[in-house]
């Protein structure tokens, strides 16, 4: 116990907690894009894989709790390292200068974190709590029922979800900010576990760039085509079959729980 | 040429401090930049003023003693070198430049542009040295060390000590000083018995004294006077990484033979 202790007070500890939790998280992000990625095949691709991941909650929620403490973990140390690293400079320079040679993503990982965690928190209330006043469409997506397996119609969902241009514009501007977090922080990751050398500084540089922006196109990809109409017809079809009554009255419901 | 300095003036720790315009007497541009001051400083004391206090001693780059904030960047606008061999042909006739001293919790403010930066001299004490023994010099070259090794090495111990790497962070982190003392010490085969035990101690110290932590900006490497390179930081996570997962030593029982 004493050591952790000493893992947690030290500068480096932290590092390394942020490095581990934030390895964690850039793997969930690959992951839930592969999966996502399936909205470019038929709808009961995707519709299958959403199944597929609710249909065992012994393993989905120790999965999430995981995720939950991943993401504490890192903005726990976040929060303190920042914090000390802004008491070790209490009186700035007068002369306005950028740092010397800092990339700005370096400069606003805070910044960008905190953007990214805000819209973790809508996209949880949007698409997994399905929370009808967030989604901005009048339609409740829990009432998107796929016709032939009866069960929930994910594709129909992201479709009628996307369909609001300025939720799909944050979805944009957070997926970029999150670009630009991993396009430094996976780089860093490397360097604050020291496994980076001379020798593989310049890949490991090259390499994070490239994996956030290819996570970039990958999700803003799935927006993009909706705005561009792709799913239309379908969604369409499936939303009419939620009654507008049923749809309504589901709203108030929630409204009525709120107050 | 002539220049109007703008100098952080502040008498002692507890008054408060303030940028103040100074006009430089006529300069030549082959000056150094602590030469300037120098003629300023005169100029000023021959009016009956305070001349302005900054840090100085070998003048040839190699003492780590003087620092100065110049126009925002730790010893001036160049690439590799300290203040002391920053000279007056890289401003220009008419300008304004401004000075400040280095800024950091644990580099407490002496007087104008001085800092007190025995914290550095702290963080060595508490593990920056190897174990000699005592006696005839042992045959050179005796020990054998990889070519690779003593490059890196000697590229580590560059490292003057002068701050700028804190005075350049934006979180006033001194892991590039420390990891150029570790890794210089580390990389040679007489550092090893105190290898872990160093890093732990330097790392420990260094957050004792409250200097904030690395976020890979690169701006220490970019205004380090001997170049240490950031790689420096990444050996001495790893080995700082390593002492963690190695644990204190075993507790040493009393008795025996001997």
């Amino acid at each position: 116990m004493n050591l952790l202790l000493q893992i947690w007070r030290s500068s480096l500890g932290k590092k390394y907690i942020m490095a581990l939790s934030g390895a964690g998280l850039f793997l969930f992000v690959i992951g839930h894009l592969v999966g996502n990625l399936q909205f470019f095949l038929e709808p009961a691709a995707i519709n299958r894989y959403g199944h597929f991941l609710k249909s065992t909650p012994e393993v989905l929620w120790p999965a999430r709790l995981g995720l939950l403490a991943l993401i504490g973990l890192h903005i726990v140390s976040a929060l303190r390292l920042t914090a000390e690293n802004k008491a070790a400079r209490p009186e700035q320079y007068q002369a306005k200068v950028a740092p010397k040679d800092a990339s700005l993503a370096s400069r606003t990982m805070a910044m960008s974190g905190a953007i990214i965690a805000s819209f973790i928190v809508y996209h949880l209330l949007h698409f997994t709590v399905q929370t009808p006043q967030v989604n901005f469409t009048g339609t409740d997506f829990d009432q998107l029922y796929e016709p032939n397996s009866g069960g929930a119609d994910i594709y129909a969902m992201i479709v009628c979800g996307f369909s609001v241009w300025y939720v799909s514009l944050f979805y944009l501007i957070s997926i970029g900010l999150l670009c630009t977090h991993l396009g430094h922080g996976v780089a860093a990751m490397f360097q604050s576990l020291g496994l980076r050398n001379h020798t593989w500084a310049p890949r490991i540089a090259t390499g994070a760039r490239v994996a956030a922006i290819l996570i970039f196109l990958g999700y803003a990809s799935i927006p993009v085509s909706v705005l561009l109409g792709r799913g239309k017809e379908y969604a369409k079809r499936i939303q009419s079959g939620v009654s507008p009554d049923k749809a309504g009255s589901a709203i108030k419901a929630a409204k009525g729980v709120e107050k | 040429m002539k220049v109007t300095l703008k100098v952080w003036r502040q008498k002692d720790r507890n008054s408060p401090g303030e940028l103040k315009s100074y006009q430089s007497p006529e300069l030549s541009p082959n000056m150094s930049f602590l030469e300037m001051l120098d003629v300023v400083n005169e100029h000023l004391a021959n009016q009956g003023e305070d001349p302005i206090a900054f840090d100085h001693d070998c003048r040839e780059g190699i003492c780590g003693t003087c620092s100065l904030v110049i126009d925002g960047k730790p010893h001036g606008p160049h690439k590799g070198i300290a203040t002391c061999q920053t000279y007056m042909r890289s401003f220009k006739d008419g300008d304004e430049i401004v000075v400040e001293p280095f800024r950091a919790k644990p580099f407490p403010l002496i007087k104008d542009l001085v800092v007190d930066r025995k914290a550095f001299d702290r963080i060595q004490h508490a593990g920056g040295f190897i174990s000699v023994r005592t006696g005839a010099a042992p045959d050179a070259n005796a020990i054998p060390v990889p070519k690779e090794n003593a490059d890196l090495a000697m590229d580590a111990a560059q490292c003057i000590g002068c701050g700028a790497c804190v005075a350049a962070c934006k979180n006033a982190s001194a892991m590039l000083f420390v990891s150029a003392k570790v890794s210089h010490l580390g990389l040679m085969p007489q550092g090893q018995p105190e290898r872990y035990r160093r890093v732990k101690a330097m790392v420990n110290q260094m957050d004792a004294e409250g200097f904030g932590s690395c976020t890979v900006t690169g701006s220490c490497e970019a205004v380090c006077p001997k170049e240490i390179s950031i790689d420096f930081i990444a050996r001495m996570n790893r080995d700082y990484l390593v002492a963690i997962l190695k644990g204190d030593p075993k507790a040493v029982r009393g008795g025996g033979a001997g």
